[in-house]
């Protein structure tokens, strides 16, 4: 009897075929592909497959609202591959160049073809102080600490705990909101019930744009 | 959008008005295409460029930006003088037959009631008989909406039409002829818009005027058609759910107001409506404040109404925002996931108003111009005293949580890998700043109780993220006494019994009895109807209804329009379902079947008449109807009367009142901006991907080769594009892709700029809204970016 495969393995495959030097770690590839010289088509042996220890994640797009579903293989903490979930009835596989190229947020490859992170993303928590020309690397418990302060003081010196009428409104003007459409639902349900506690009112994101 | 992606293979004629799905919804070409290749759909396109998805439409219309409303108004005028409406269901899902007040008039531009800048709606309601709204079934009465919506659009022939737009009239009267073939039972009109129809100062009314010709040809409510405002991010539709906006709490709630709503009852009195949906609003707003404040919160002190901020009915949006920061109002600002500097109007103002902060908390992946705004080019950071903490953030992989496509459909992400370096998820980094604030109140300060009576204790023991399952559970709501979690918000009280942090989220976490999981975790392909619904796939809100208004699928006595695209069917004694029905078809108590005569003069559940408004007698700030103005920058004057502009856009002060005038001589051509399929949003994450930095490298303004020749730019140029505003400088893509419209026998040009660029990252380039105005719609108060006046020279 013949071996049934199944789509999600013949994506696999087809991903192996058509992407292959983005997955191919070794050196072996580069050679093959620098010599298409001479309308000949290279030849190499692909060697065993690459992704096979990969992790496969379910996710779902950053961008924009069509949401599709993608799988995310991973090995340790470095994106390998992105390609579009052939199950979720938005894509069903199929993803913009956008979408396939997700991966790079977080991994790209560097000047030695190894996977490194992105150096551009923030790593460390950043401060500027007043009238500086650059960032300073600081520690997550400094910066909450000293953020609490700065909202502490701005929202006491600002507070408004009733109107003229006397009506009690809870607010600070001199406190904004902007964000976000791109984070998560959970995410922003937060951000709006803590904006809310201190009183904030000035409030708004993408959505306004 | 009332329907989602999956079923727009559904669809007969798709009308894409200012959308570019090929670019910034790419999958939805996959979508129309399905429909075109297995039903032989057909796909319009009006868009001032010549995009890539004009490049696969069935035919491609012309239009000048900012004339939508001519050009629907147009095809709706078509629709009535050569009877192609939907008359059954016009007659029956409208208020086409409610009378209105005999007082209600327009008259040169102007709808009654316009004193002081501003509109008193009071004419545009209907007239009662005692308790009921007048109506006349005949729809001949001059009083009815539709003879006034009839008269209104008369004036809109295809000739007065195409003198606007700069649509040639052959081209309008195909769109007129195809774009008409759905309203016919058996056929779905599918109009698809974003922020072509929303970014004007006109934008509600643009939203208006698409919703009225779905309503004219029956199209919403149906699989197939639907009104589908195709949404740019990713959860933009989740955080405007969530109430990330200065007027709506979550779940679409109104905000409060110190005026208005000085207490609870106030708030309940006022704002809620005795028929509609809505009339459960207490029941959605105390499970809110119940999920809030939690044991705080009892009957006693009205559920803790009194720590909700009360806004003082004043514009807090964006541009606002920015205003009150330029005058120096503002001294705090978290900047979380949103990169204004380069995303926002004005943006060379809006970078400026930055400067007058104390401190700016900035969470993010990638320095933004935002973040970085002290170090812009030309910007001396020794004269900006504003503190900056940049926070790094976790990218969407490497964190769980849900977001909802515009499809409403709230999937679940897991979690691939970890975040880079010392990054966090957003949900620790609020969790933990807020955990530091309410220290900070633990020692005292002002009105403290509302900080510290918040719940916020979502600790996982063992684990250093905060437990996303308990904060999901709380925006779903469950019973207090049990903490049991709900399946629906049909189960929610007003008594303080049940706790729900967003109502319309109520039932995304239950967990499903067959697979397990709950809700938003769902992947089962399964689609018993065939039609796209895939109801086991995530959930979709409200109450997993797939496509909303579904009432409207069948007529009055239950039956289906189109029998091949049945979602709700009465049989003579028991609705048989595809969908969720969006109507009063079970008794709860009972369990008895509700006959379809019920719903069917209550179909549109969340209007107090219970219909479609052709005619909106509340709900917009500028007219009961839409009416062609002309952008607040525009080469021409209005044709359609002597009010230029909307007459209540809101406009903005100081540096940001730069706007120039009608037919300005130094500014003879319109700018519109628009993305490109390579990059999202401001940029901020993809100008910082290798492969999308090299795939769209840099800045470039798009322009006619009639006016590059003009100019004598070739292509690859560089050029200098110019508003009242300021002057960018970027390269020219010369293409036939734009060409100058005649409007009224006169030649304009148009200047296409990808807004994407700014100062950081890999690919970098000038900020198109450096140049863009600061208008905004009077409802919403989004900026006017699509049509604005600009100069082009070569640089
Ligand atoms: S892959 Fe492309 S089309 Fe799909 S959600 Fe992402 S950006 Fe949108």
């Amino acid at each position: 009897m013949k071996q049934k495969i199944s789509r999600r393995d013949f994506l696999k495959f087809l991903g192996l075929g058509t992407a292959g030097t983005a997955l191919l770690e070794g050196a072996t590839a580069i050679p093959a592909f620098a010599s298409t010289a001479e309308d000949k088509l290279p030849t190499f042996d692909l060697g065993p497959l690459k992704i096979k220890k990969a992790k496969e994640t379910a996710s779902v797009c950053a961008f924009c609202g069509c949401g599709c579903g993608l799988i995310v293989y991973s090995e340790g903490d470095r994106v390998i591959h992105i390609e579009g979930d052939p199950d979720n009835p938005n894509n069903e596989g199929s993803m913009c160049s956008k979408g396939i190229a997700l991966g790079d947020a977080n991994t790209i490859v560097d000047k030695n073809r190894k996977r490194v992170v992105n150096n551009r993303r923030i790593m460390d928590v950043l401060y500027r102080a007043p009238g500086s020309n650059k960032w300073e690397k600081k520690d997550w418990d400094w910066a909450l600490a000293e953020i609490a302060k700065r909202v502490k003081k701005t929202r006491d010196e600002t507070f408004e705990e009733k109107d003229e009428k006397g009506v009690t409104v809870n607010r600070t003007q001199a406190i904004c909101h902007i964000g976000s459409a791109s984070c998560d639902n959970e995410e922003n349900y937060l951000f709006q019930k803590m904006q809310r506690a201190m009183g904030v009112i000035n409030i708004d994101h993408h959505a306004r744009l | 959008m009332t329907n989602s992606f999956t079923d727009y293979k559904n669809g007969d004629v798709f009308l894409v008005i200012g959308a570019n799905p090929a670019e910034n919804h790419p999958q939805v070409m996959r979508h129309m295409g399905i429909a075109m290749a297995t039903r032989g759909a057909k796909l319009i396109v009006a868009d001032p460029r010549f995009t890539k998805t004009a490049a696969k439409a069935d035919i491609y219309a012309t239009l000048r930006p900012g004339t939508d409303i001519a050009f629907l108004y147009g095809i709706m005028n078509y629709a009535i003088q050569n009877g192609l409406y939907f008359y059954d269901y016009v007659l029956n899902y409208t208020n086409a037959s409610f009378l209105v007040n005999p007082e209600y008039g327009f008259s040169d531009g102007l709808f009654t009631g316009f004193a002081d800048g501003k509109y008193d709606t009071k004419t545009w309601a209907y007239q009662m008989n005692g308790d009921a709204i007048a109506k006349d079934p005949t729809l001949q009465d001059p009083r009815c909406v539709f003879q006034i919506l009839k008269k209104h659009v008369s004036r809109y022939d295809i000739k007065t039409v195409c003198k606007i737009t700069g649509t040639p009239e052959d081209v309008f009267k195909k769109v007129c002829d195809l774009y008409c073939s759905t309203g016919k039972p058996d056929k779905a009109g599918n109009l698809i818009y974003a922020m072509g129809i929303t970014q004007s100062s006109h934008g509600s009314q643009n939203v208006r005027a698409t919703a009225m010709l779905q309503l004219l040809l029956g199209n919403i409510g149906i699989a197939g058609g639907g009104v589908n405002a195709q949404r740019g991010e990713s959860n933009v539709q989740g955080s405007t759910d969530q109430g990330i906006l200065y007027h709506y709490l979550t779940g679409y709630l109104g905000s409060v107001n110190a005026t208005l709503h000085p207490t609870l009852k106030d708030y309940l009195d006022k704002e809620t409506p005795k028929t509609s949906f809505w009339s459960n609003k207490p029941k959605f707003l105390i499970s809110m404040l119940k999920a809030w404040y939690g044991a705080k919160a009892t009957k006693e002190n009205d559920f803790c109404f009194d720590y909700v901020p009360k806004h003082d009915g004043k514009d807090h949006s964006h541009q606002a925002i920015f205003q009150q920061m330029s005058e120096g109002k503002i001294k705090g600002y978290f900047a979380w996931g949103q990169n204004p500097a380069v995303g926002g109007p004005n943006s060379t103002v809006a970078r400026k108003a930055l400067e007058n902060l104390d401190w700016m908390v900035a969470v993010d992946l990638f320095e933004t111009e935002t973040a970085s705004f002290w170090k812009a080019p030309g910007v001396n950071p020794a004269n900006i005293k504003t503190e900056v903490f940049l926070l790094p953030t976790a990218f969407s992989y490497e964190k769980e949580g849900t977001v909802a496509n515009s499809s409403r459909w709230i999937q679940w992400r897991w979690k691939a890998v970890e975040p880079p370096g010392k990054a966090k998820s957003d949900l620790w980094i609020a969790y933990e700043i807020f955990k530091a604030v309410r220290k900070e109140y633990q020692a005292g300060g002002k009105f403290p109780a509302p900080i510290l009576d918040m719940v916020w204790d979502y600790d996982l023991p063992g684990h250093d993220e905060p437990d996303i399952m308990k904060i999901a559970k709380e925006m779903n709501g469950y019973t207090v006494a049990d903490g049991a979690t709900l399946d629906a918000f049909s189960k929610l009280k007003d008594d303080g019994s049940t706790a729900c942090g967003v109502w319309i989220y109520a039932g995304y976490m239950f967990e499903d009895p067959v697979l397990k999981v709950p809700a938003s975790q769902r992947r089962s392909r399964e689609d018993k109807s065939g039609l796209g619904l895939f109801p086991k796939w995530s959930f979709a809100w409200p109450a997993n209804r797939r496509i909303v208004y579904n009432r409207c699928s069948a007529d009055p006595s239950g039956k289906p329009w189109d029998p091949k695209r049945m979602l709700v069917s009465w049989d003579g004694a028991q609705w048989v379902n595809n969908d969720v029905p969006d109507f009063g078809f079970k008794d709860a108590t009972t369990g008895a079947f509700i006959t379809p005569d019920k719903s069917a003069v209550n179909c549109y559940i969340m209007t107090t008449e219970g219909v479609g408004r052709l005619f909106a007698p509340t709900g917009c700030k500028d007219g009961p109807l839409p009416e062609h103005y002309e952008p607040v920058e525009s080469p021409v004057n209005n044709l359609m009367s002597k009010q230029q502009n909307n007459p209540v856009a809101v406009k903005y002060k100081g540096d940001f009142a730069k706007l120039a005038p009608t037919a300005s001589p130094d500014f003879p051509y319109i700018g519109t901006t628009h993305r490109l399929v390579e990059h999202y949003q401001s940029g901020a994450v993809t100008r910082s991907c290798p492969n999308l930095a090299e795939l769209q490298p840099e800045m470039f303004a798009s322009i006619s080769p009639g006016l590059a020749k003009k100019l004598g730019v070739k292509p690859g140029d560089m050029v200098a594009v110019s508003s009242i505003r300021g002057e960018i400088k970027c390269r020219a893509n010369v293409l036939p892709i734009i060409k100058p419209f005649k409007i009224d026998g006169k030649e304009i040009e148009l200047i296409g700029l990808p807004w994407h660029y700014g100062f950081s990252g890999i690919a970098t380039g000038a900020t198109a809204n450096d140049i863009t105005p600061s208008v905004g719609d009077p409802n919403v108060m989004i900026p006017e970016s699509k049509a604005f006046l600009c100069n082009v020279k070569k640089a």
